[in-house]
């Protein structure tokens, strides 16, 4: 349960909104609940709704509307290329492309080994450093297709090891 | 000059320590000493107008705020979503300290009881930072629970109302006669919307981050952050306001023209050698030195073909090649919308003659279909259907007609809508077409290469 696992990190989050505003902390709550499952399922979804007093129908509103949260199971390494206008205009499209077949991700974006979901994204606020992505919301930038080869094989190491 | 990216003179300004070295802290200092009128009328006095790209003049904004009401609320606005925009990234990065001080000046001067910076979920990192930044000047009492600065009372003699704790460490609302505000970093999750300022205070009231009906409007109550009166200003805005507290608005005015006061961050990124922020003053250099003497001129010496000023949203500029006499346009609020652009929150996204303009209007349209929130038909409906058809246009499915239909949906997606999404994903389609019609006429043709469906069909 997320309300004993995580009691300090979720009373400091309440703390920031006035007493009868709960309902603010339903997005930094719904973070833990993704670090917790991996994803944002139905269990993490009640889980929240009940620390806020909302209904899940509510929480479940708020998960469909914001990219960061995932609705489905997804690769341990999330990556996000941003295709936008200015990543674009330095091969941000080609590159994407490129790094997707190489983790032989399938139509939704999970690589073949299952470690890896490759999206693309809008605008990550990263335009002079371009080609750039995000692995689980940190930046990777100045990038081409070789760097990125030698990350993915890097995290793929990483996780042998375990 | 940076008065902005002091962290180009001074180094690991972004530490506690360096930036009070450097008078860091003391302009909130000096503004607590000031009746909050003083601080408004000063800010006011400098013009400084709002960086996030509507220019709205930040003293006047905050003068709007009801000063007999007990609660009012300061919400940063640190979504920097727009296509092209990288600034205020830089500024949380490596001079947060400053941006938390004009947060708090603002903070005393409309009797905020909290400041909530609402950051987009993907400056993760960059939200760690800032915490601890807080963090520390929280600890070293410059504001918070250990301020010991006596504050005025409002002339009934109330004392002001804070966003607290009590003695469970559960939040309260506490009165105190100290500078006890506290300042709160709120994550968005992903939604381009929530930097629209009635989006952003939904997101942070824990809703789908979608545009409210106004009025009221954020400063008035019922309008703003749970009702109470709001101000929504922009990180790079109050980022500039202890430089006009400390040195006083003529100072400040000195910088800049009349109606552009100060100075202003260009995000330059696209077909520049050197892409990046460079914040110059307004008014004393053109796109010309941005481009060439900041941004290293064109990749492979080419030649440019267009400028997007404002990133996705504003009106592209036609330039035609490196001679071309608008790259003389000086960078100032006034000029550029001499172009028939705009200058908006400034992110220059420069694009060189291999580009077809045919894709940049795909990719902008893209952007705004993927990021209307759905709330009012003519945003959620047109920037769908002309994905359609600058899809089809890519394709070389097009017929000429397709051009007329273009106009037709987006000019129905203008001045109808709840928020200004709906108009900004109008404006860059119209404009290419305007600006570049062969881009388009290449594309298609007068029936189409699909064969006509049979009759019957």
């Amino acid at each position: 349960m997320l309300k004993e696992k995580y009691a300090d990190r979720i009373q400091a989050i309440l703390a920031k909104y006035p007493p009868d505003r709960k309902r603010s902390a339903v997005m930094s709550l719904l973070y833990i609940a993704q670090e917790e499952y991996g994803w944002v399922n139905q269990q993490g979804i009640d889980e929240v709704a009940e620390i806020c007093d909302l209904d899940p129908t509510q929480v479940n509103s708020i998960a469909g509307f914001y990219t960061m949260y995932s609705e489905k199971p997804k690769g341990k390494y999330w990556l996000h290329v941003c295709v936008d206008l200015a990543c674009a205009l330095s091969g941000a499209d080609e590159f994407y492309e490129n790094l997707k077949a190489y983790l032989e991700a399938d139509v939704d974006g999970n690589s073949k080994d299952g470690l890896f979901t490759i999206e693309h994204a809008m605008c990550l606020g990263a335009c002079d450093r371009a080609p750039m992505m995000q692995c689980n919301f940190h930046f990777h930038e100045n990038l081409d297709l070789e760097k990125a080869k030698a990350l993915i094989e890097q995290w793929r190491a990483n996780e042998a090891k375990k | 000059m940076n008065i902005i990216y002091r962290e180009v003179d001074i180094p690991n300004i972004r530490e506690l320590d360096v930036y009070v070295k450097n008078g860091g802290y003391q302009a909130l200092k000096k503004a607590l000493s000031m009746p909050r009128a003083d601080v408004i009328n000063e800010v006011k006095a400098s013009n400084l107008r709002g960086r996030g790209g509507a220019g709205f003049p930040a003293g006047v904004k905050w003068s709007f705020i009801p000063q007999d009401n007990p609660i009012n609320y300061l919400t940063v606005n640190a979504d920097e979503s727009e296509t092209g925009t990288f600034k205020d990234r830089q500024i949380m990065e490596n001079n947060p300290h400053q941006l938390i001080e004009g947060a708090l000046i603002c903070a005393y001067a409309i009797k905020a009881a909290a400041v909530y910076i609402y950051i987009r979920g993907e400056y993760w990192d960059v939200a760690a930072g800032l915490e601890k930044a807080i963090a520390d000047a929280e600890a070293a009492g410059y504001f918070g629970r250990k301020n010991t600065t006596p504050v005025p009372a409002d002339p009934k003699g109330n004392k002001p109302k804070y966003l607290g704790l009590n003695q469970d460490g559960m939040s309260a609302i506490i009165e105190s006669e100290y500078f006890a505000c506290r300042v709160f970093v709120h994550l968005g999750a992903g939604a381009y919307i929530c930097g629209e300022e009635s989006a952003l205070l939904e997101s942070l009231e824990g809703k789908m981050g979608q545009p409210r009906v106004r009025p009221p409007f954020p400063a008035n109550k019922g309008g703003g952050l749970y009702s109470e009166p709001t101000v929504v200003n922009n990180v790079e805005t109050l980022a500039n306001v202890p430089f006009i507290i400390a040195n006083g608005a003529a100072e400040y005015k000195k910088m800049g023209t009349e109606q552009s006061t100060g100075t202003k961050v260009f995000c330059l990124s696209g077909h520049v050698n050197k892409p990046g922020n460079y914040e110059l003053e307004f008014g004393k250099y053109t796109l010309r030195d941005l481009i060439y003497t900041y941004g290293g001129g064109i990749r492979g010496g080419r030649q440019i073909k267009g400028i997007l000023p404002s990133g996705g949203s504003g009106p592209v500029i036609r330039v035609n090649g490196n001679d071309d006499p608008i790259l003389d346009t000086p960078l100032t609020y006034e000029d550029m919308a001499k172009t028939g652009s705009i200058l908006g929150s400034a992110s220059i996204i420069i694009m060189d003659e291999t580009v077809d303009m045919a894709w940049v209007a795909s990719k902008v349209i893209h952007f705004f279909h993927h990021e209307s929130c759905g709330k009012c038909t003519p945003c959620r409906e047109g920037t769908y259907w002309l994905t359609k058809v600058t899809d089809r246009i890519l394709a070389g499915e097009a017929k000429d007609s397709d051009i007329d239909l273009i106009h037709n949906v987006a000019n129905n997606m203008k001045g109808v809508t709840l928020c200004a999404l709906g108009e900004f994903a109008a404006n860059p389609i119209l404009f290419t077409i305007k600006h570049y019609p062969e881009d388009f006429k290449q594309h298609t043709t007068a029936a189409g290469k699909l064969p006509a469906p049979a009759a019957g069909d």
